[in-house]
C-alpha cells in the first residue's frame, strides 16, 4: 500500500483566515545556550486577538517581524495558560533580528499550520524519539504530551545529539528528563570536552543501542536531513517498518497554505502536507541530490 | 557456556548467526568486568581479543601528544575492537574503560584460527565485522560533516 501523508488538523488555520498576522508580545525570552544564539520566547496573544486553535506537536507558526521579514519556526511548547514557545536558531536576517527583541515586543503570528506528530498512533506502543541539534525543539511537544500520559505508551526513548556539550539546548529539562526512571535519555556530542562525562559520537550509534520492542514502535525523528536519512537506516536495521518512521522537514516556507510553491518537495508542499510527514513519503526526495 | 550462548542469542550482532557459530563463539568467550579507568586497547600495541560490552561505557581516543581526545564511546550491546581480524592485528586507537565494565571477551587469536579453518564461519564472522566497520566509518563521516552547524528544522532563515 502507498504510504500516505498525514492530514492537516481540521482545526488549523484555513487559507481564507491565515494571511494576515496577528499581534502576540514577547512575555519572556530565555536563551537556550550561552551564545543566545539559540534562544526562546513565550508569546500571548495582545488583548482582542482570537488565537487559533493551541498547535498540535510538530506544527508551526509563521513569526512576523514588522518591516523585517515573516520565518517559519516550530512550536517547542505551550503553556498551561495558553502561551505558546517558540525556540530558533539565529542564522537568518529576520532570526537575527528577532534574538534582539526582548520582552514586551509585538510580532505578527499567523498559524498554526501543517501536519502533527502523530502521538495518538503511537498509544499502546514504543515510542523512539531522534533529535539532532535544534531538531529537538518540534519534538519537545511530543515528550511533554508523552509524559503528561505516561502509562498511554510502553517504553519512551529519546536519543539526542548535538555539536558538543555546549549547544544542547533545554539543558534544564534534560537533567529532569534523565533523571526520570520511566523515560531512556540518550545524549551524545560530536566533539566532547575535558568536562564531558557523557556518549561521543553520532546520534545514530544511540539507536543502535536498542531497548525499544521492534515489532510495535513508533518513531519520530527531526534534525538535519543527513541525520534524519541515518536514523531511519538504523531504525530500520533494527527491525521497524518504514511506515513506522516519521520525519519532520524545513524547506523556505513562506505562504504557509500550501499556495506559493517555494516549500515544494515533489508533489509535497511542506507548509501544507508536512512539516511532519512518513518516512516512504520522504524517502525518494532524501536520494534526490540538490533537492 | 549455556549461559554465554543465551547472552549471545539477546544480541544483535550475535543473533542472526548459526547456532553452531555462536557455540564456536560461545566457547572462544569469557565473561570479565574491569575497573573504571582499565585501559583495554592501546594504539599500535597488538590485539588478539575483541568484547561484547554488556555493562558500562568505554572512550576510543586518539592519543595526542598534549593528551587523548575521545572520538567516540561504545556502550551496552556494542562490540569493541576489530584490529584483531587483519594484519597486522594492532590496535589503531586507545580504548579506556569510563565506568566498571561487564563484558564477555571473546579469543580473537584462537577464533582466527577458526576462520582459517571453516571458511563458512571465517566468512560469517567476516560478514558481521565488516558490516561493523561500515556503521563505524559511516559515523565517522557524519561526524566529520558537522551537521548541526547549518540547517535544519526550525532554524529559520
Amino acid at each position: 500500500m502507498a504510504p500516505e501523508t498525514l492530514q492537516p488538523r481540521a482545526d488549523s488555520a484555513l487559507p481564507e483566515q491565515a494571511m494576515a498576522p496577528q499581534p502576540w508580545r514577547i512575555h519572556s525570552v530565555r536563551p537556550d545556550v550561552a551564545s543566545n544564539e539559540v534562544f526562546s520566547w513565550t508569546l500571548y496573544p495582545e488583548p482582542g486577538v482570537e488565537p487559533g486553535p493551541p498547535p498540535a506537536p510538530g506544527q508551526f507558526n509563521m513569526l512576523y517581524l514588522f518591516g523585517v521579514g515573516e520565518v517559519p519556526i516550530s512550536v517547542s511548547a505551550i503553556t498551561a495558560d495558553g502561551g505558546i514557545v517558540h525556540t530558533t536558531r539565529a542564522v537568518g536576517s529576520v532570526t537575527r533580528t528577532m534574538q534582539d527583541l526582548g520582552p514586551g515586543a509585538v510580532v505578527g503570528l499567523r498559524g498554526p499550520f501543517g501536519t502533527a506528530w502523530p502521538v495518538e498512533q503511537a498509544r499502546g506502543r514504543d515510542l523512539v524519539l531522534v533529535a539532532g541539534g535544534i531538531g529537538l525543539a518540534p519534538l519537545r511537544p511530543v515528550i511533554h504530551a508523552a509524559l503528561e500520559r505516561r502509562d498511554d505508551f510502553g517504553h519512551v526513548v529519546i536519543c539526542y545529539g548535538a555539536r558538543s556539550p555546549g549547544d544542547m539546548i533545554f539543558r534544564d529539562e534534560l537533567e529532569a528528563w534523565g533523571a526520570r526512571d520511566d523515560l531512556d535519555l540518550r545524549i551524545t556530542v560530536d566533539r566532547g570536552t575535558a568536562a564531558w562525562r557523557g556518549d561521543v559520537g553520532v546520534v545514530t550509534q544511540l539507536i543502535d543501542r536498542g531497548g525499544f520492542d521492534r515489532r510495535n514502535t513508533l518513531a519520530m525523528t527531526c534534525g538535519p536531513e543527513v541525520m534524519m536519512r541515518f536514523a531511519a537506516a538504523s531504525l530500520e536495521r533494527r527491525g521497524l517498518k518504514p511506515e513506522d518512521i516519521f520525519v519532520s522537514m524545513e524547506r523556505n516556507m513562506r505562504c504557509a497554505v500550501g499556495f506559493c510553491g517555494h516549500c515544494q518537495i515533489g508533489s509535497q508542499f511542506v507548509c501544507r502536507d508536512g512539516p511532519v510527514f512518513p518516512y516512504p513519503v520522504m524517502e525518494p526526495a532524501f536520494r534526490i541530490r540538490e533537492l | 557456556m549455556n549461559e554465554l550462548l543465551a547472552i549471545l542469542e539477546d544480541q544483535p550482532f550475535f543473533a542472526d548467526m548459526e547456532p553452531e557459530h555462536r557455540r564456536l563463539l560461545a566457547a572462544c568467550a569469557a565473561k570479565l568486568n574491569y575497573p573504571a579507568d582499565t585501559r583495554l586497547m592501546r594504539d599500535h600495541e597488538p590485539t588478539e581479543t575483541f568484547w561484547l560490552i554488556r555493562e558500562g561505557q568505554v572512550a576510543l581516543e586518539s592519543p595526542l601528544r598534549e593528551g587523548c581526545v575521545t572520538f567516540q564511546t561504545l556502550g551496552p550491546g556494542d562490540i569493541l575492537g576489530w584490529s584483531w581480524l587483519l594484519p597486522p592485528y594492532r590496535a589503531s586507537y586507545d580504548a579506556r574503560a569510563l565506568t566498571e565494565l561487564h563484558t564477555l571477551r571473546f579469543d580473537a587469536g584462537v577464533l582466527r584460527e577458526h576462520m582459517e579453518a571453516d571458511p563458512a564461519f571465517g566468512y560469517m564472522l567476516m560478514k558481521h565485522f565488516s558490516a561493523l566497520i561500515v556503521q563505524r566509518l559511516q559515523a565517522a563521516r557524519l561526524q566529520a560533516l558537522d551537521i548541526y552547524s547549518h540547517g535544519g528544522p526550525g532554524h529559520g532563515t
